[in-house]
C-alpha cells in the first residue's frame, strides 16, 4: 500500500494511462469496479433475454418457440440452466462484489486503493475467462440441460456425453478462484487499510456486509470446488465419487453444492442489505437504527447460513431427525433477519425522508425482500416442503427475497452512487418511470407463481397442463413489463452520461455522512492520499 | 378468537375449491385454472399439511401487512416536508428485545405444530401393502411386491393421442391402481437419473435416487384419480412424466388386481434377473 502512495505521489490528477493499459492492465480499484459493472450489464442482457424466452415459451401451454424433440427440448434446459449460472455468478456477483465493493470499500474506509491491486486485476480477467467458457458451453455439445445444481447422475458422462458440462465445471471453477482471490483481497483491505479512527465499529455497514460476504465466499467456495473437481473426474478420469453403480453417491453432491449454495444466496444478498443501509440512512437523514445489531445481524446470518443448506434437499430421502434439525435450524435465520428489517423501518421512523430514487429502490427492496422472506418461512417446513418443493412456489419465493431483491439492491446502488462514479446525476422524471416500471413489472412477473405452485406446477419444464395458463400468462406479461423496465435502464445510462446535470462532492445533503462523498465527484483516479483521521467521530453510520 | 378466524376463513376457502370437482362422476385431484390454494387435500398427511398452510399462510401476510403498513406510515408521516428535522434516535433496547424475541415466539408456535406434521407424514407402522416405483428416462415402473410381483410401466401419452377427457400431459396408458382407505407403504429407487415422485392431493414428493431406495406411505381418502408429475430434473423429457393413481374400492382394488395379473403376466416374469438386479427394493 505504501508503495502505491509512494509512486503516485506528486503525479498529475488527470494523468490516465493509455486506453489498453488503463483498462486491460489496470490495478485502479475504480477503475476494475467499472470494468466488473460492465461485464455485469452485459451478462445481465444475455441472462436476461433468456429469462425471456423461457417466459415467451411458457406464456400459453404447448410449445411455442422450442421444437418438440430432444434437441428443442434439451435447449431450453440449457437456458434454465444458462439463466441460472449468469444472474448468480456473471451478474449479481460481479456487479455487487466485484463493482461496487472494489468502487466503494476503499472510498468508505479512507484507504487509497485495495490491498492487493494487481490480484484485483487477476480477479476481474478470471472472471471474464469463467463467462467466456460458460458461454462457449452453451453452445458446444447441446449444452449443459441440468439445471443450476448440476446434479449427477443427470450431470454425469453417462447422461450428459460432450464437452458441456466440463466447461460449464470449467467455468464455475474460473470464476470461484476470481472470487476467492476477491474475498481475500477485501478481507485484507478491510483488516489492514482504515484510515486511522475508522474500528471496525465505525466502519459503514457496506463495508461490513462486504467484509462478512468475502468470508462467506471463502469458506464456501472451496467446497464447490471440490465437488465441482470430484464431478470433472467422475466424468473424465473414471473416479466414481458419485456414481452408484460404483458405490458413489449422489446424494454426495447434493450435500457438496448446497454447502456452497445456501451461503451463496447470502453473498447475493448481504451486499445489497449493505447498500440499502447506506441509502435508508442517507436519505433519511438519520444514523441506522441499531448499527451494531445491524453488523452482528448480518454477521449471525452468515454463522447459521453454513448449518441450513440441507433444506435444499428435504425430499432426497433423509432421516426425519435431520429434517427436523435442518427446520429448526433454518427458521432460526428468520431473527436475525427481522432484526435488518425492523432496523431499517426504526431507521426511517423519526427521520426526514427524502423519496429520491436510491431510496424508491430501498423501499422496493425492503418490500420484496419481506414477500421473499415470509414464503421462506412456508419452506423451511420440511412438512410443508413436501408440497412445495421443486414448485413454481419455489421459484416465486427465490426471486423475490435473492434474484429481484438483489437487482433492486442494484439498481439502488447505481442510482445513489452514479454522481459520484460518473462526475453526472440521472435524468429524473426517466429515472422515476424505469423504477415504477420495473417495481410493477417484476410484481406482475413473479406474484402469480405462488399461485402457480400452490396448485402444484412443476419448475424446469417448457410445457405444463392446461390449468396452469392463466396465471403463467399473467406472468410472462410482467415479464414484458420488466424487459421494458430494463431497457429504459440502459436509455437512463446513456442520458446520464450523455446529458446528465454536474454533480458536487456530496449530492446528497446532510443524510449522506460516510467518506465517499467526500471526495470529489466523479472520484478523481486517485482518493484519500492523506488519509482521513476519523477519531474521535461518532460511528460512521 | 384468533384461532376461530382462522378456522372459518379457510373454511371459506376451502369450500370454494372444493366445488369444483362436484360435477364429475368420478373424483379427479388435479389443478384448476384460477386455483389460489392447494389441490384439495385427499390424505391424511396432506390434510395436516393444508392446515399447517393455514397457519403459516396468515402468519405470514400478517407480518407482511406490518411491515408495508409501517413502511407506509414513515414514507408519509416523516417524508422531508412534514418533519424536516429528524430525530437522533438510534437505540431502544426495549425495542430491538422485543423485535427478537417476538419472531423467536412466532417461530416456536410454527415450529411445533410444522415438527408434529413431519414426523406423522414420515413413515406408517402398520402398513397394509407396499408398492414400488422406480423412475425411468422418461416413465415409470410399478411393481406390487404382495400382489406376485406384478410389475408394469405406465407411459405418457402423447398430446396427439389424447382421448376426449384426458389431461394433456397428465394422462398415461396404464395409471398405477391403489386401494382407498388403505395405508400403503412406498418404496422409491430409479434406474437412471434422479426423478421424484409427487402427487400434490396427496402431499407425497420423495426422489427416486439410483442405487438408494426412499421410504415413504401414503392413505387415499377416496376412490378417484389423482394426477402428479416428476419433481426433479431428470433431462429432456422431464416435463412429460406424469402420474396418475386411480383409487379404487378395496374390493374394486382385489378385482382390478386379478384382471391385472392376467394382464401383465408377461411382465412380471420378463428379463427378471436384470429388473430385480437394478431395481434391489428393500
Ligand atoms: C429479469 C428478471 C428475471 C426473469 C424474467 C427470470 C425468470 C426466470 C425463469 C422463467 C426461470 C425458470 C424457472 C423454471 O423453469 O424453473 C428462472 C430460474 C432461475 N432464476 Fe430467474 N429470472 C429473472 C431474474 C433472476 C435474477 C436476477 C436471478 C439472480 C440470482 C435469477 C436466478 C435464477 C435462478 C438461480 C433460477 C433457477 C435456475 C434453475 O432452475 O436451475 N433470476 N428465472
Ligand atoms: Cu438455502
Ligand atoms: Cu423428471
Amino acid at each position: 500500500m505504501a508503495n502505491s502512495v509512494e509512486a503516485h505521489h506528486g503525479e498529475h490528477e488527470h494523468h490516465y494511462p493509455g486506453f489498453f493499459t488503463r483498462w486491460f492492465c489496470s490495478t485502479n480499484h475504480k477503475d476494475i469496479g467499472t470494468l466488473y459493472l460492465w461485464v455485469a450489464m452485459i451478462a445481465a442482457i444475455i441472462g436476461g433475454v433468456m429469462s425471456w424466452y423461457i417466459r415467451a415459451e411458457l406464456a400459453e401451454p404447448g410449445l411455442q418457440l422450442i421444437s418438440n424433440d430432444p434437441e428443442g427440448r434439451q435447449f431450453y434446459n440449457v437456458l434454465v440452466t444458462g439463466h441460472g449460472f449468469i444472474m448468480v455468478f456473471f451478474v449479481v456477483m460481479p456487479a455487487m462484489i466485484g463493482g461496487f465493493g472494489n468502487w466503494f470499500v476503499p472510498l468508505m474506509i479512507g484507504a487509497p486503493d485495495m490491498a492487493f491491486p494487481r490480484m484485483n486485476n487477476i480477479s476481474f480477467w478470471l472472471l471474464a475467462a469463467g463467462f467466456i467458457l460458460l458461454l462457449i458451453a452453451a453452445f458446444i455439445d447441446g449444452g449443459p440441460g441440468t439445471g443450476w445444481t448440476v446434479y449427477p447422475p443427470l450431470s454425469s458422462a453417462d447422461f450428459h456425453p460432450g464437452r458441456a458440462v466440463d466447461f460449464g465445471i470449467l467455468s464455475l471453477h474460473v470464476a470461484g478462484a476470481s472470487s476467492i482471490l476477491g474475498a481475500i483481497n477485501f478481507i485484507v483491505t478491510i483488516f489492514n487499510m482504515r484510515a486511522p479512527g475508522m474500528t471496525i465499529h465505525r466502519m459503514p455497514l457496506f463495508v461490513w456486509a462486504m467484509l462478512i460476504t468475502a468470508f462467506l465466499l471463502l469458506l464456501a467456495l472451496p467446497v464447490l470446488a471440490g465437488g465441482l473437481t470430484m464431478l470433472l473426474t467422475d466424468r473424465n478420469f473414471g473416479t466414481s465419487f458419485f456414481d452408484p453403480g460404483q458405490g458413489g453417491d449422489p446424494v454426495l453432491w447434493q450435500h457438496l453444492f448446497w454447502f456452497f449454495g445456501h451461503p451463496e444466496v447470502y453473498i447475493i444478498i448481504l451486499p445489497a442489505f449493505g447498500i440499502i443501509s447506506q441509502i435508508v440512512s442517507t436519505f433519511s437523514k438519520k444514523p441506522v437504527f441499531g448499527y451494531l445489531g445491524m453488523a452482528y445481524a448480518m454477521a449471525a446470518i452468515g454463522v447459521v447460513g453454513f448449518v441450513v443448506w440441507a433444506h435444499h434437499m428435504y425430499t432426497v430421502g433423509f432421516d426425519v431427525n435431520t429434517r427436523a434439525y435442518f427446520t429448526a435450524a433454518t427458521m432460526v435465520i428468520a431473527v436475525p433477519t427481522g432484526v435488518k428489517i425492523f432496523s431499517w423501518l426504526a431507521t426511517m421512523w423519526g427521520g426526514s425522508i427524502r423519496m429520491e430514487v436510491p431510496m424508491m429502490y430501498a423501499v422496493a427492496f425492503i418490500f420484496l425482500f419481506v414477500v421473499g422472506g415470509v414464503t421462506g418461512i412456508t419452506l423451511a417446513n420440511s412438512s410443508a416442503d413436501l408440497v412445495f418443493h421443486d414448485t413454481y412456489y419455489v421459484v416465486a419465493h427465490f426471486h423475490y427475497v435473492m434474484g429481484i431483491a438483489a437487482i433492486l439492491g442494484m439498481f439502488a446502488g447505481w442510482y445513489y452512487w452514479i454522481g459520484k462514479m460518473s462526475g453526472r446525476q440521472y435524468p429524473e422524471t426517466l429515472s422515476r418511470l424505469q423504477f415504477w416500471l420495473f417495481f410493477i413489472g417484476v410484481n406482475v412477473l413473479f406474484f402469480p407463481q405462488h399461485f402457480s405452485g400452490f396448485a402444484g406446477m412443476p419448475r424446469r419444464i417448457p410445457d405444463y397442463p392446461d390449468a396452469y395458463a392463466p396465471y403463467n400468462y399473467i406472468s410472462s406479461i410482467g415479464a414484458l413489463i420488466t424487459a421494458v423496465g430494463t431497457l429504459l435502464f440502459f436509455v437512463v445510462l446513456w442520458r446520464t452520461y450523455a446529458a446528465g446535470t454536474r454533480v458536487g462532492a456530496n449530492p446528497w445533503g446532510e443524510g449522506a455522512t460516510t467518506l465517499e462523498w467526500s471526495v470529489d465527484s466523479p472520484a478523481p483516479w486517485h482518493t484519500h492520499e492523506d488519509l482521513p483521521d476519523m477519531a474521535g467521530k461518532a460511528p460512521a453510520e | 378468537m384468533f384461532k376461530r378466524l382462522i378456522i372459518k376463513t379457510s373454511v371459506v376457502w376451502l369450500g370454494l375449491l372444493a366445488v369444483g370437482p362436484v360435477l364429475a362422476e368420478e373424483y379427479v385431484a388435479r389443478s384448476k385454472p384460477w386455483q389460489m390454494w392447494l389441490q384439495e387435500p385427499m390424505s391424511p398427511s396432506a390434510e395436516k399439511i393444508n392446515d399447517l398452510n393455514v397457519l403459516l399462510l396468515w402468519i405470514e401476510v400478517g407480518i407482511v401487512v406490518f411491515v408495508l403498513a409501517l413502511l407506509a406510515y414513515c414514507i408519509i408521516r416523516f417524508r422531508e416536508k412534514r418533519n424536516p428535522t429528524p430525530t437522533k434516535t438510534t437505540h431502544n433496547t426495549a425495542l430491538e428485545v422485543a423485535w427478537t424475541a417476538i419472531p423467536v415466539l412466532i417461530l416456536v408456535a410454527i415450529a411445533v405444530p410444522s415438527l408434529k406434521v413431519l414426523y406423522y407424514t414420515d413413515q406408517t407402522p402398520n402398513a397394509e401393502m407396499t408398492l414400488k416405483v422406480a423412475g425411468n428416462q422418461w416413465y415409470w415402473t410399478y411393481i406390487y411386491p404382495d400382489h406376485g410381483d406384478l410389475e408394469f410401466d405406465s407411459n405418457p401419452i402423447p398430446d396427439d393421442e389424447l382421448k376426449p377427457g384426458q389431461p394433456r400431459l397428465l394422462s398415461v396408458d396404464n395409471p398405477v391402481y391403489l386401494p382407498a382407505n388403505t395405508n400403503i407403504r412406498l418404496l422409491l429407487s430409479s434406474n437412471d437419473v434422479i426423478h421424484n415422485w409427487a402427487i400434490p392431493s396427496l402431499a407425497v414428493k420423495l426422489d427416486n435416487t439410483p442405487g438408494r431406495v426412499n421410504e415413504t406411505w401414503v392413505r387415499i381418502n377416496k376412490p378417484g384419480s389423482y394426477y402428479g408429475m416428476c419433481s426433479e430434473l431428470c433431462g429432456v423429457y422431464h416435463s412429460f412424466m406424469p402420474i396418475h393413481i386411480k383409487a379404487l374400492s378395496r374390493e374394486n382394488f382385489k378385482k382390478w388386481v386379478v384382471k391385472a395379473k392376467l394382464e401383465f403376466a408377461a411382465n412380471s416374469r420378463s428379463d427378471e434377473t436384470l429388473r430385480v438386479a437394478q431395481v434391489e427394493i428393500r
